[in-house]
């Protein structure tokens, strides 16, 4: 099967070969490895956080200390020394920058060669008449470029990091922190709670439709740091926002924790897009160093015909666990989930989503493509959860996994709970493999062989991809080696 | 001076030799056809030709305008102007008819060291050739193949030699599967691509088409080999007394 063999030298270049390995050099300001309560008040301290926000993570680490970490994701690591990691990692500089000038060119350098969209470069760059797109920048732990901050004033709109925002808008993060992921829901979202470092802040007012898509970039850049940022967006009633989240992590040899928690609260009418581009350090071919991604994410649609949209292209990490999830409280509202999980070598996915129906006439889909390459496993697991209350359900679930090697593993695991009669729930699971027939015919049709790759997992993934706003589709196309489909015609 | 010059050719599949030394040459301007029954070898000939993978060839060689055909990748021989008629054409869900045929040209142009073809260009030119084949341009949009009818995806095969517009065009089957109306069609898309400056070479079982498209040469293969050759006369008689007297 030479041109399998091929298919998985396309699919190593897309996710194998890590371009984004290299290391800023930052003389970083960390606090002392290990976690106890002295390293969450060390970092509570740094982040000039209020009492109350002490008091809130040290009852997190106190909570997190008496739980254990889940072991039912298909999912296999060396056992995680927590003392071992680094909890707070911030790079060194007196005042925080006050305009993008006073960014250290050698991020400016890092942002340029993580391939930052072009649109965001010319943003970065200062370029006039340039698109709009604000970046929130994330560089381990402190947020250090924000622009577009002024414009989004002007609309009301709030984009900041979490640690302004809880010293700025104390009212509103202790209204809604914790609020969709509470502190005890799992044992990596109460250790997120007590080290948290940064993370962004956003707020849509009633009414308001945000001027421009919001951006953050994550990047862990310091040895043995985990990254936990923690994302809390609020719309209210009638507001729209669509938010970007891109990851890249440096290529190290031991294996990084990265453990974030991003809370979405939908009120009446609101509608929230979250877009995720992961590209994580994925270890080496043979399954050394990596990513753990254990990451909660979660929307609350809490008003009446709110809506939340998660779109997601995994193709980073060692070890991902995963599952953006939608609680649909409000009577009509809508929760979707479109995803494509690319693993290789010895990456191993383990993501879904989980819909909660608990209002009325609340209808939810989910698009999942998984592609498996060498000696990968690749899991879907989603919940579809029906409760007595909530009439007129509907639910579609497409669940496709794609096999490029004859090593690798594709699972699916759909559990639907459905406890209310009148409800719909539709599931379709596919699984196919690259079939050589396929290949052969696009060959024959004069695309290289990597190119013809591309075409088939791109023409698999097409669901998904056009849910992506495009400035990210491009970006993800890149990643998956693949051209723009749709542009014609 | 011919344009495919094949000699003594033996190719296996899994270790078994299916052609067994085949000579063939073809100049511009002709059209060939290869007649023969299941299992003679000509369609392992039209992928060896198109360099699919696990056709070994064992012995012999094949020659394109002068050039060791063999050496070259499935997708450089096409850069070099072969296309293959696929007798099962191939779905590819999710990639729109138009983004394959645009991605397919480009390469090919890429390939003979040309700029990619503009948006509107490309736009223009295969509604034209849609036209010319009688193809609905909504198919343009639908996935490669998926859900066509077996005289759409021939169709489909027609409009992207059409497109791609080979030096040599070998057809593989093109014909089976046919009712007679698309058959014409197929037929006047061969017909269209019937130049001086180019050659085909049509692989079939039956005289049917013969009737809409006549060759120049006609070859009976049984066995691994090409057993007699002649004009476009050997069809009929091939359809009147069978392979095995005509042999």
């Amino acid at each position: 099967m030479a041109g399998t063999a091929e298919a998985q030298k396309q699919i190593s270049e897309v996710t194998g070969d890590y371009k984004y390995g290299f290391v800023t050099d930052i003389e970083s300001e960390r606090a002392p490895k290990g976690l106890s309560e002295d390293v969450v008040r060390f970092i509570s301290a740094k982040k000039g956080e209020p009492e109350w926000m002490l008091d809130w993570r040290l009852k997190a680490y106190a909570a997190w200390q008496k739980m254990e970490e889940p072991d039912w994701a298909r999912v296999n690591y060396p056992k995680i020394d927590y003392n071992d990691i680094y909890y707070y990692s911030a790079p060194k500089k007196k005042d925080g920058p006050k305009s993008l000038d006073e960014v250290d060119p050698e991020l400016l350098e890092t942002y340029a060669k993580l391939g930052i969209p072009l649109r965001e470069q010319e943003v970065l760059a200062g370029v006039q008449g340039s698109a709009k797109v604000a970046v929130d920048a994330v560089f381990d732990s402190v947020s250090v470029a924000t622009t577009f901050r002024e414009e989004l004033k002007k609309a009301g709109v709030i984009f900041m990091s979490i640690s302004e925002a809880i010293r700025e808008y104390p009212d509103m993060v202790k209204k809604y922190l914790a609020s969709v992921v509470p502190v005890r829901d799992n044992y990596f979202a109460a250790l997120n709670c007590a080290v948290f470092s940064d993370g962004t802040f956003v707020y849509v007012p009633k009414g308001v439709r945000c001027p421009m898509e919001l951006s953050t970039y994550f990047r862990i850049n310091a040895e043995n740091t985990g990254q936990f940022e923690r994302t809390l967006i609020v719309a209210d009633e009638g507001a729209y926002v669509s938010y970007l989240e891109g990851c890249t992590a440096p290529m190290r040899d031991e294996n990084q924790l990265h453990a974030a928690v991003v809370e979405l609260v939908a009120l009446d009418d609101a509608e929230i897009k979250y877009s995720t581009v992961q590209n994580w350090y994925p270890g080496d071919k043979n399954g050394k160093g990596g990513i753990y991604n254990f990451v909660t994410k979660r929307a609350l649609c809490k008003g009446k015909n709110s809506k939340v949209s998660w779109t997601q292209v995994e193709t980073g990490s060692a070890v991902t666990w995963k599952y953006p999830s939608c609680v649909l409280q409000g009577d009509g509202s809508v929760g979707e989930f479109y995803s494509v999980a690319v693993t290789n070598n010895y990456q191993q996915a383990d993501t879904g989503t989980k819909m909660i129906h608990m209002g009325a006439n609340t209808r939810s889909t989910i698009i999942s493509k998984g592609i498996s390459a060498g000696k990968s496993q690749n899991t879907y697991r989603g919940l579809v959860k029906v409760l007595s209350g909530a009439d007129n359900v509907r639910n579609y679930t497409q669940c496709d996994s794609l096999l490029v090697s004859s090593e690798c593993g594709a699972h699916t695991v759909p559990y639907i709970e459905v406890k209310n009669p009148s409800a719909q729930i539709e599931h379709e699971a596919t699984t196919s493999k690259v079939s050589e027939d396929q290949l052969f015919y696009c060959r024959s049709r004069g695309l290289d062989e990597e190119e013809a790759v591309a075409m088939i997992v791109n023409g698999f993934c097409k669901d998904v991809m056009q849910h992506l706003p495009m400035e990210f589709a491009v970006e993800a196309q890149k990643l998956l080696g693949i051209s723009l489909e749709g542009s014609v015609g | 001076m011919s344009m495919l010059k094949i000699k003594d050719l033996h190719v296996s599949v899994a270790d078994k030799e299916i052609v067994k030394g085949l000579d063939l040459e073809i100049k511009a301007g002709e059209v060939h056809a290869i007649m023969g029954l299941n299992g003679a070898g000509k369609s392992t000939l039209a992928n060896t030709i198109a360099g699919r993978d696990d056709y070994t060839v064992t012995k012999g060689t094949i020659e394109f305008e002068g050039k060791d055909l063999l050496a070259l990748e499935p997708h450089e021989r096409v850069g070099e102007g072969i296309f293959l008629g696929f007798q099962y054409p191939v779905e590819i869900p999710g990639v729109s008819n138009l983004n394959f045929l645009r991605t397919a040209l480009n390469s090919v142009r890429r390939y003979r060291g040309l700029e990619d073809m503009s948006a509107a260009e490309f736009m223009k030119l295969v509604r034209a050739k849609a036209a010319e084949l009688k193809m609905d341009p909504d198919m343009l949009k639908r996935f490669v193949n998926v859900g066509f009818s077996g005289g759409e995806k021939k169709r489909n095969e027609m409009v992207q030699m059409s497109v791609l517009d080979p030096k040599l065009a070998v057809l593989d089957e093109t014909d089976s599967g046919l009712d007679i109306d698309a058959l014409r069609t197929v037929a006047e898309g061969i017909n269209a691509q019937r130049r001086d400056d180019t050659a085909i070479l049509l692989i079939t079982h039956y005289q049917r088409l013969l009737s809409y498209v006549q060759p120049d040469v006609v070859h009976v293969m049984i066995d691994g080999r090409i057993v007699k050759s002649g004009g476009k006369e050997l069809a009929l008689e091939l359809e009147e007394k069978g392979y095995a007297d005509v042999a």
